[in-house]
């Protein structure tokens, strides 16, 4: 287990010492947002009709953004080949840079997420909603992230690639997770889209590290 | 006896074939080194010895584990081509890291290793302000810490002045005396007695 908080430890320095590395996906997450009410309409029910599915694909976006980078820079400099080579089990070592990625991308994505809904008239009810799927969605875009990213380290200029990739794997979860705030818009039940969540997010944390390593293995072989 | 046992090993990349029947038997305390024009697939063999490539046919075995085991990773040190460090974290933080990836030692050994490769006063310097030679020395002070038993070492001399190539030259010479294998690829002259040659 140590070597999975080692990894953890080392990503997070690693990212605080660079930090454009997780503040300019952050960054196209606000400015995106707050685009929103100049380009389309200022109208407060306007807003808050379109505020879950603007919010969403955003935050889809911002994440996809900061994919590349997962393995990137332990690919370039020869970390990677001696994670893969370690005795440790790869899975884990994976699974502790996808929770770094995590916590520097979906965790400030959920904290922000609250004032980006109150900019877009949601009550209160709803952002709470808003923050429950985060929550439980994030993860999900990290790891399942994480493997198209290790599908693709080594092949350079891969960002569209990554995009045609991950996008088709991301829908459902866009799907299920617009439509719970939706539906709880127009108070409406929602324990079925949160189900599908939280059961994508323990499949996808129980097989998405194994996939991930195995991908890897292939990729740079 | 410690001994490493290469089989009819074939490596193919590509349309291209490397190598083919490649076959040797490498024991306690000598050194191999694999020499051949550019491309004729020195480091794939060093990649495939330290399991990160799969050969079209053939096996490794370390001791009768096969390179696939646990016990063959745990006996292995493997340097390629680039030094594995982060240019984010000092040459102690690196270190650190990679020895918790290899089961090495504790961190008093470390400021050791630094400091034999004439690196101890910038072990909290961030390796992205260090100049390629000693980057080098960095990954290379691993050497002073390994408990395996086989080393594999790909161009462990590239960007080394002669005082560095002279420190690592003894301490594979150290680390055969005492029962070790080494198996390196260089372009350069090695001073190293008794040295065994494969020439791809």
């Amino acid at each position: 287990m140590s070597i999975f908080i080692k990894t953890l430890r080392r990503d997070l320095k690693m990212a605080l010492r660079n930090p454009s590395s997780f503040l300019n996906p952050l960054l196209f997450f606000v400015i995106a947002i707050s685009l929103f009410p100049i380009a389309i309409s200022p109208e407060s029910h306007t807003l808050s009709n379109m505020a879950p599915g603007i919010i969403w694909v955003t935050s889809m976006l911002s994440v996809l953004l900061s994919l590349n980078a997962l393995f990137h820079y332990d690919y370039d400099n020869g970390v990677l080949e001696q994670m893969i080579i370690s005795h440790h089990p790869l899975p884990l070592i994976l699974l502790a840079k996808t929770t770094a990625h995590w916590i520097l991308t979906g965790l400030p994505i959920i904290l922000l997420s609250p004032l980006l809904g109150m900019a877009l008239f949601l009550d209160s009810k709803n952002i709470y909603i808003l923050i429950l799927t985060l929550f439980l969605a994030t993860p999900c875009l990290s790891l399942i992230g994480a493997i198209g990213a290790s599908l693709i380290v080594g092949i350079k200029n891969s960002g569209m690639l990554l995009s045609l990739l991950i996008l088709p794997l991301y829908i459902p979860i866009l799907i299920f997770g617009t439509s719970a705030v939706s539906q709880s818009q127009f108070n409406l039940p929602i324990d079925g889209q949160l189900y599908f969540l939280g059961s994508v997010l323990i499949f996808s944390l129980i097989t998405s590290p194994f996939v991930s390593a195995l991908a890897l293995r292939i990729s740079l072989e | 006896m410690s001994k490493l046992i290469i089989n009819d090993l074939s490596c193919q990349r590509g349309y291209n074939l490397l190598f083919t029947d490649l076959s040797f038997k490498l024991n306690a305390g000598e050194i191999l080194r694999i020499s051949g024009a550019n491309g004729s697939g020195k480091t794939s063999l060093l990649k495939m010895l330290a399991g990160l490539n799969s050969p079209e046919s053939g096996s490794i075995s370390y001791n009768e584990n096969d390179v696939k085991t646990y016990q063959y990773q745990l006996d292995t040190f493997y340097l390629g081509h680039l030094p594995a460090l982060s240019p984010e974290l000092s040459c102690i933080e690196n270190l650190e890291y990679l020895t918790q990836l290899s089961n090495q030692e504790s961190k008093s050994n470390l400021d050791g290793a630094l400091s034999k490769v004439g690196l101890n006063n910038y072990k909290n310097e961030l390796v992205g302000t260090l100049s390629a030679g000693q980057k080098k020395r960095v990954a290379l002070s691993e050497l002073f810490i390994s408990h395996s038993k086989l080393w594999l070492l790909d161009e462990p001399f590239t960007s080394l002045d002669s005082d560095g190539i002279e420190i690592i030259e003894n301490q594979i010479k150290k680390h055969c005396t005492e029962g070790g294998l080494c198996i390196l690829t260089t372009h350069q002259d090695c001073k190293i007695e008794n040295l065994r040659e494969l020439s791809l």
